[in-house]
């Protein structure tokens, strides 16, 4: 059973954006960072564990021609193997800051190309794979930057084509094994996910259809692909093979967020119909054919949730935020 | 965001904004012919070819002050008249009625039936308009070769640019509140019942497959709500059954429009962040909306027909209560600010707005610049 938690106040609303919040757990100082997207501005803060905020922060994406200030669609914390970055996505370009959001050590202007006029230009969908952080782009295609271990030297090493439409999110392997072929697995608005395995040179393992419903949040673990659908569904599927395994009518609306806590294999799902619900997935042991089970379902009335994580590694705890809602709701395991 | 927002704003909040009218004209016991004539004039104004074409390019939103100059132009495009608390009330309750229903929109996609539900109605108004309700037709098609063939991934970045244009907006609307789809904290309550959205299934199973892709089991789990599966999909075609009830007339003799403004202390800091910082693109805005509203073609009212105002609280009292009382954060005071600083580039502006009269106030004054101003002023 969950408990609800004091929440904590932010000083502007969460703009409805699908996985419209990003946590960062600092267990060592017993700390969480929380961020979410407002509009044209994101907001960052901290906080212990009682949800008292100890210092915010606003980030607004780099301006540009227009008739209003470009919106953020994305924030989201990369965890690489020697430092944290947080990575803004904007109607302008990627924004990479040092993990505080303090300084900003990367721009990446978005190139419109052969856009038509009426193509909405924008960068959505962030992840880190290994020492790469992975954003997606209005035109379907995967950049994939270099990230060194300090300091601002960030390049473009590779563009990844296998998408046609906007990409909406990336899912990575949080506990990458030497059995994990597959560490990267894409998804874009019209339902197809492509499956890959980093390296100096990114590898489309295979690719899974689209069934007419757009994929707005994606994620992998353990050689499972669990995607969440606009019709309400969540499907897990076989990463290697692409074969689907479980089909869930998970949700009465559009899913908008998926988390995992990697150390027990818990499935966070939150949709629109104001609900969150809790999966535990494993493997068979038998046969090791992917197996799920439902642990908890909560209701935020009222809310068309827009962001939702767990906030610990072993899913005891986790936070919301809702469109036109000024805070997160936290909750946590009794 | 989306690039494809403005037709749908724009129309939803023009119909919105008729539904109203018409109900307060016979609230006012203003004479038949007298109310369809003001119908007939805004919704031609309204549906006007070269408008619509400017209308419909791809472009950005305007922001909320910005989009209410247009309005307040549309609401004066016949001989009736709307002071500023009024004008005041009436955006709000377009503004919160379609917010309304852009939130409970079952699917994206379902955008489209809710102007529909709005086109449909105002052709009802002006059903003996031929000319007009050839115009509006035609509204139709454009919309139908616009937003025929998108995808839902389109549209549902039209309803999330949609959705941030209406964020930290809670006016407490009494209609709403009445029929409980409003909460005293002036946020919109989200059933946990009633039907899915088409193509949706209802909540609650878990099916698992095979390798070959059968089923093997399935098992049940507890959602939390309780629904039943869409009875059929809404009609996207010209006439038809919209299924959808977002969108369609709420207001009756016996449901009457009445709101209460208040601003809850949050989104009283958010406003206030937002009037602070000058937006360095408000001039470009500006540029923009000369545009679109030069499209907008005004007939000017000649003839004896003599004028008369709208009032859309119950007495003259009220109104002035109203215009006394409104909260700051919720003026719309910005944009004549920025419009005062940059008069040149307002010119294009100035000369559309020029032909906008308030024929009941006395003021006048030498140029055309300064009546752009006055009437911003005003706003």
């Amino acid at each position: 059973m969950f408990r609800r938690e004091r929440s904590i106040r932010l000083r502007g609303s969460a703009a409805a954006l699908c996985n419209n919040l990003t946590v960062l757990q600092l267990p060592a100082r017993n700390l969480t960072h929380f961020g979410m997207v407002h509009g044209p501005s994101a907001q960052l803060l901290s906080a212990g564990p009682e949800g008292v905020p100890l210092a915010q922060r606003q980030l607004q994406a780099k301006e540009g021609a227009g008739v209003s200030p470009p919106l953020i669609t994305q924030v989201h914390w990369c965890v690489l193997p020697f430092r944290v970055l947080l990575v803004l996505t904007s109607h302008r370009g990627i924004q990479m800051y040092e993990s505080d959001g303090s300084v900003m050590v990367f721009w990446h202007a978005l190139d419109s190309g052969d856009a038509s006029p009426v193509q909405a230009v924008f960068a959505r969908g962030i992840a880190a794979c290994g020492h790469f952080i992975c954003v997606g782009t209005w035109s379907g295609r995967v950049l994939v930057f270099d990230i060194p271990a300090k300091g601002p030297n960030i390049v473009l090493s590779e563009e990844l084509a296998g998408h046609h439409t906007p990409i909406t999110d990336i899912g990575t392997e949080p506990a990458q094994g030497q059995d994990c072929i597959a560490d990267m697995v894409t998804a874009d608005d019209s339902g197809l996910l492509c499956v890959w395995r980093s390296g100096p040179k990114f590898k489309l393992l295979t690719s899974i259809p689209g069934f007419g419903v757009t994929c707005p949040s994606v994620q992998l673990w353990q050689g499972m692909v669990a995607a969440g659908y606009g019709n309400g569904q969540v499907r897990l599927y076989e990463a290697k093979t692409g074969t689907l395994h479980i089909q869930i009518s998970a949700h009465a609306r559009a899913i908008c967020a998926l988390d995992l806590a990697p150390e027990v294999g818990k499935l966070l799902s939150a949709a629109e119909d104001t609900f969150v619900h809790i999966w535990k997935l494993s493997r068979s042991l038998e046969n090791g054919s992917i197996e799920v089970e439902h642990c908890h379902g909560e209701c935020v009335p009222d809310t068309q949730v827009c962001g939702a994580r767990f906030c610990d590694p072993s899913g005891n705890s986790f936070a919301v935020t809702g469109y036109d809602l000024a805070k997160i709701l936290r909750f946590s395991n009794m | 965001m989306s690039l494809r927002t403005l037709p749908l704003l724009f129309l939803n909040l023009g119909g919105e904004m008729l539904y109203i009218l018409d109900q307060r004209l016979r609230a006012q016991n203003i004479p038949g012919d007298k109310a369809r004539k003001v119908l007939n004039d805004i919704v031609s104004t309204m549906f006007n070819r070269k408008f619509m074409e400017e209308l419909f390019k791809p472009q950005e939103l305007y922001s909320k002050k910005a989009l209410r100059t247009v309005y307040d132009r549309l609401a004066h495009a016949s001989i009736m008249r709307l002071n500023q608390a009024s004008m005041d009330k009436l955006y709000d309750l377009m503004t919160m009625a379609f917010k309304y229903q852009v939130l409970l929109c079952p699917r994206p996609k379902d955008v489209l039936l809710i102007t529909f539900n709005h086109l449909d109605a105002i052709k009802g108004f002006i059903q003996d308009s031929p000319t007009i309700l050839h115009q509006v037709d035609e509204a139709f098609r454009q919309l139908v070769e616009t937003y025929g063939n998108l995808s839902e991934g389109e549209f549902q970045l039209i309803r999330q640019t949609l959705l941030i244009f209406f964020q930290d907006l809670h006016i407490r609307v009494s209609i709403f509140l009445k029929d409980k789809v409003q909460n005293s904290n002036g946020r919109f309550v989200l059933p946990v019942s009633g039907p899915v959205p088409w193509g949706t299934e209802v909540p609650g199973f878990i099916r698992m497959f095979n390798s070959k892709g059968e089923e093997v089991k399935r098992v049940e789990f507890k959602h939390g709500g309780s629904y039943v599966t869409a009875p059929k999909e809404g009609s996207f075609e010209f006439y038809g059954d919209r299924v959808l009830k977002l969108g369609t007339n709420m207001y009756s003799v016996n449901r009457p429009v009445e709101t209460h403004i208040s601003g809850t202390s949050k989104n009283l800091v958010s406003r206030k962040q937002e009037s602070i910082s000058p937006n360095p693109l408000a001039k470009e805005e500006l540029n923009f909306l000369a545009r679109l509203m030069g499209g907008m073609e005004i007939k000017k009212s000649s003839g004896p027909e003599p004028g008369f105002r709208l009032n859309l609280f119950t007495t003259d009292e009220e109104e002035e209560q109203a215009a006394l009382t409104r909260p700051e954060e919720l003026s719309y005071e910005v944009i004549n600010i920025q419009a005062t600083q940059d008069q040149q580039r307002s010119k294009e502006l100035a000369r559309i707005m020029g032909e906008f009269e308030i024929t009941d106030q006395p003021r006048r004054s030498t140029s055309k610049g300064d009546d752009l101003l006055a009437m911003m002023d005003e706003l």
